[in-house]
């Protein structure tokens, strides 16, 4: 294989990158497997969607057989289930994938095999969650999946086994991700770029890592005692066999609240990247942007419980509880300042990803104050669970992360493709986003507080609930709309070539992928570049007096970059076909056939040559 | 380019929007909240009230001061045409001082009220309580009240006295469900293997409803119940009326043969009934039927308590509430249906 692919790469290398299937599914390239974490994690994320504009259409009025109340609970379980771990992470990680590497001038991650094997294991577990459907059979006890509803006695289809199997399985793509990031962001910075000179996306994606490096643990061993309550006969969870179903509470959200610091910190480095390039001003207060990430990822281990205040653990946890979420508003607090004062004196170029980004800014404080209102312990005892929590995680997560993650899509667009979104579209879907998530998730506040449970898959009509229902499900479809101008956007950008080259740095940039042409060739940068500064371009434009030349696209030749392998893609296969094992009832022979084909590829891999 | 962005804050704009925005905010007022949390009919209600109206304020305040210093630097700071570059500030100690300080300030203010709140919630009022143990099932919510050597046992449905404290015990026969009285205080987790404490006192008379408030399976959505607040004269009616013997009328031919059928039908392998074998067994699958007539509502709060919505729910449960745990042997037939129908709203 090696001396056959040789003289094709060598000829391919001359120019452009080779093309074709096989070069995706064997590619190491840390801007190719970006761009599939991208492509994958948007078409999830519509599909996500598609299972929430499902959701609003039963609710939008009472009484509603639109969906079955089995149906409904599926597609409640699988819309949270996708968005948190199939879209909003995986876009974070095309992210992490093609910009982290280019901002600290490194040609590509520290372990790039491990990188394509994360996405593929990402991929294939993300498709196995979702082949449930094929089978009526698709996860229906809620993200959360709260023991001893998932105990076998309560849920003995296959739903939950498609769950935690999958999530078993999204976790090791995530862990493996975690471990290659983290020792890239800390080992293969460029010379010169001192920890706080690393750009704030750097920075918060490295936080992000850490985090799951210590709360994925977690959800994987709950997860394994839940493996055991189903397939094997145990009772971790179970208390008619002595367990306790409290316990998983526990497990869940000591992995689940960091996990929701693990949403959020890479859309606040997005968004302090694009703030001080479209109000041409360096981010304001660098080291307390840096430390109150870091601050608030420390604080994340310790607030689990605040999902918890209805479970009855006594008025002294109650209390710690509160105050330490209570306290994780002073760290966010000065970021949202920080920001402000970023734009504050500043000349604001209102381009769409500006737009998405002061967005952000917006509805975040909405949720951000919303999240202050449930850390008061008594009264989240009448929110808790009710459609007000539901509001309220909206404003965190699609104000916060979605508008964050769509500015982060508008800023590098031209970046990752060498072409431009169209900005008049751009607009569009950002007015339509706002008004549509605005009219969608506002309502939730009156309804929670008016008292409408969530998870419910219908309402009654004398409750009053009935109005600000269908206000929602109409917001929903605009909501809808605005993606769908999104996706025309990204069409109509793919079919119209350009008939220039766009310029390696079309907003004024201040961190280094923007010095380097777009798209970046396969091996990044000519010469690793050195650092003196924070905002090394704007530094070295400033020296040049005021612009640079454009960066020239070298052949490459002579930098050695590591070869395409097919073994990280096998080993995901293996992975897959050992946990299907499980799933069609521990039959032994797929078990071990699944591990073979894991252990063969990693032996494999361990021993490729890398020339 | 930034036309756009600019225009559409100019307030002139603003007013077109502002009457029909006004019009549905009072049209989704005025519609009528039965399970509102914002209207506290007891005392650990208003106190958790109180204080989410605390912090609510300090929330608006906080959101109009900080939306509105982001508004004024994106209208004030807007790109001019031939700007030169801004200043290039770096930070600002005493601004950062200050912006640390000052929410933490805020938050030590709403702080105090929460953890004074925790503690006074979490104790029982003393004075003369009366007892109620709730378990939930998949998906109803059982009642008890314990009075010595008997105990009331009713589903659906919680008679409360006025002015009393009521002590709950909460639990559950299968997976975790929550308890949820959003008129009188909040919720708390009826958790199978645990005992819960939570308490309550309403003041005000009336019949209120209510539903689980924790993802519990299929029916989750339709698992609703009603408080019932009674002045302590009819509650006491009510208790008595709930443990007085009922035998039926042995006269009525079609009573006999719904007596007759609720055994052969099946009816008695779920249900505990007066006048049955198991009208004093405790851990029947189904709520106790002894006195169902005299509940306003049946299947978990879904239908008003009639003999059309219980000849709906004896002719296919399935259909009516699809999931629901009871599940008919056999089909009825209409004669079967009309004769179990009459049988069981006898039972007053």
């Amino acid at each position: 294989m090696a001396t056959a692919a040789l003289p094709r790469d060598h000829a391919a290398g001359a120019s452009h990158e080779a093309t074709g299937l096989w070069s995706w599914i064997t590619t190491v390239d840390h801007k190719r497997i970006g761009i599939l974490y991208g492509a994958t994690a948007f078409l999830f994320f519509l599909m996500g969607g598609l299972e929430a504009l499902l959701l609003r259409w039963q609710l939008g009025r009472p009484d509603n057989t639109f969906l079955s109340p089995d149906v409904y609970n599926q597609v409640f379980t699988m819309h949270g289930t996708t968005m948190i771990f199939l879209a909003v992470m995986p876009l974070s990680a095309m992210f992490f994938n093609f910009m982290i590497p280019l901002q600290i001038g490194a040609r590509d991650v520290a372990f790039p095999r491990l990188n394509a094997f994360s996405y593929w294991v990402f991929l294939l577990g993300g498709l196995f969650i979702n082949s449930s459907f094929l089978f009526h059979a698709a996860p229906n006890a809620g993200w959360f999946g709260y023991a001893n509803l998932t105990s076998i006695q309560y849920s003995p289809a296959i739903n939950i086994d498609f769950w935690l199997l999958g999530l078993q399985m999204l976790g090791v793509a995530s862990l493996a991700a975690a471990v290659n990031f983290a020792t890239t962001i800390i080992n293969l910075r460029a010379p010169g770029m001192k920890l706080l000179r690393m750009p704030m996306f750097t920075w918060m994606s490295f936080i992000t890592q850490v985090l799951l490096l210590l709360a994925f643990p977690v959800i994987t061993v709950a997860l394994i005692l839940l493996m055991m309550d189903r397939f094997f006969g145990t009772s971790f969870y179970v208390p008619t066999g002595g367990g306790d179903p409290v316990l998983w509470q526990h497990l869940f959200w000591i992995f689940g609240h960091p996990e929701v610091y693990i949403l959020i910190l890479p859309a606040f480095g997005i968004v302090s990247e694009v703030l001080p390039v479209f109000s041409r001003k360096p981010i304001f207060g660098y080291t307390a942007m840096v430390f109150s990430g870091i601050f608030i990822a420390f604080l994340g281990f310790g607030v689990w419980s605040h999902h918890m205040f209805a479970v009855g653990m006594g008025p002294i946890a109650d209390t710690v509880f509160s105050l330490t979420t209570m306290l994780i508003a002073i760290p966010t607090g000065v970021k949202i300042f920080n920001w402000i004062a970023t734009i504050w004196g500043g000349s604001i170029r209102y381009r769409a990803a500006m737009m998405f980004a002061l967005g952000f800014i917006a509805m975040f404080i909405i949720g951000g104050l919303s999240g202050v209102m449930h850390a008061v312990a008594p009264a989240d005892l009448q929110q808790t669970d009710t459609y007000f929590v539901v509001a309220h995680f909206h404003y965190v997560l699609f104000g916060g992360s979605i508008f964050a993650l769509v500015a982060g899509a508008y800023y590098w667009f031209p970046k990752m493709f060498g072409r431009m979104l169209d900005e008049r579209l751009g607009k569009v879907h950002f007015w339509l986003m706002l008004i549509g998530f605005n009219l969608t998730f506002f309502p939730m506040h009156f309804l929670g507080l008016n008292g409408m449970p969530r998870r419910v898959y219908t309402y009654p009509a004398g409750l009053g609930f009935s109005f600000w229902n269908a206000v929602a499900t109409a917001g929903s479809l605009i909501l809808g709309t605005s993606f769908l101008v999104f996706l025309i956007n990204i069409i109509k950008t793919w079919r119209t070539r350009p008939t220039t080259p766009i310029p390696a740095d079309p907003w004024g940039g201040a961190t280094l992928e923007w010095s380097i042409p777009s798209p970046p060739p396969p091996h990044n940068f000519e010469e690793i570049p050195t650092i003196d500064s924070r905002d090394p371009l704007w530094a070295a434009k400033r020296k040049a007096g005021g612009t640079l030349p454009e960066p020239v696209r070298g052949s490459g030749a002579g930098i050695h970059m590591p070869p395409p392998s097919y073994w990280p893609f096998f080993a995901a296969w293996g992975i897959l076909i050992f946990l299907v094992g499980f799933l069609v009832g521990v039959k032994l022979p797929i078990i071990l056939a699944g591990a073979a084909l894991l252990l063969v590829s990693v032996f494999n891999w361990a021993f490729e040559p890398v020339e | 380019m930034p036309r756009s962005a600019e225009s559409s804050f100019r307030s002139g704009r603003w007013s077109r929007w502002l009457a029909p925005l006004l019009a549905l905010v009072v049209v989704g007022c005025a519609e009528h909240y039965p399970q509102t949390t914002l209207l506290p009919k007891g005392d650990f209600a208003r106190m958790v009230d109180h204080l989410l109206r605390t912090t609510v304020w300090w929330a608006t305040g906080v959101f109009i001061l900080v939306e509105g210093a982001l508004v004024v630097a994106m209208i004030r700071f807007r790109e001019r045409p031939g700007d030169p570059e801004p200043k290039q500030t770096h930070g600002n100690m005493a601004l950062e001082i200050a912006w640390t300080i000052i929410p933490a300030a805020i938050l030590a203010i709403i702080a105090v009220p929460t953890v004074r709140t925790i503690f006074k919630t979490s104790e029982l009022p003393g004075g003369n309580s009366v007892q109620v143990d709730v378990i939930g099932h998949q998906w109803w919510f059982e009642f008890r009240y314990p009075m010595g050597k008997d105990t009331v046992v009713t589903a659906d449905e919680m008679h409360v006295p006025l002015g009393r404290t009521v002590d709950l015990r909460l639990t559950s026969a299968d997976v975790i469900h929550s308890f949820w009285v959003p008129q009188f205080a909040g919720k708390r987790d009826m958790i199978p293997g645990h005992t819960n404490h939570f308490w309550f006192k309403a003041d005000t008379v009336g019949t209120y409803p209510s539903q689980c408030a924790e993802f519990c399976g299929e029916e989750h959505g339709r698992m609703g119940f009603r408080i019932v607040v009674q002045d302590s004269a009819t509650f006491a009616q009510w208790e008595a009326a709930q443990l007085a013997p009922f035998a039926g009328d042995s006269t009525d031919s079609l009573f006999r043969v719904g007596k007759t059928l609720f055994v052969t039908a099946g009816c008695i392998g779920c249900h505990a009934m007066a006048g049955q074998p198991t009208e004093h067994i405790m851990s029947m699958m189904g709520p106790n039927l002894s006195h169902v007539a005299s509940r306003g509502t049946i299947v978990a709060g879904m239908f008003p308590e009639s003999d059309s919505t219980m000849s709906i729910w004896l002719r296919n449960p399935q259909a009516a509430k699809p999931g629901a745990l009871m599940k008919l042997p056999r089909p009825l037939t209409e004669p079967e249906i009309a004769a179990l129908v009459h049988y069981v709203r006898a039972h007053r």
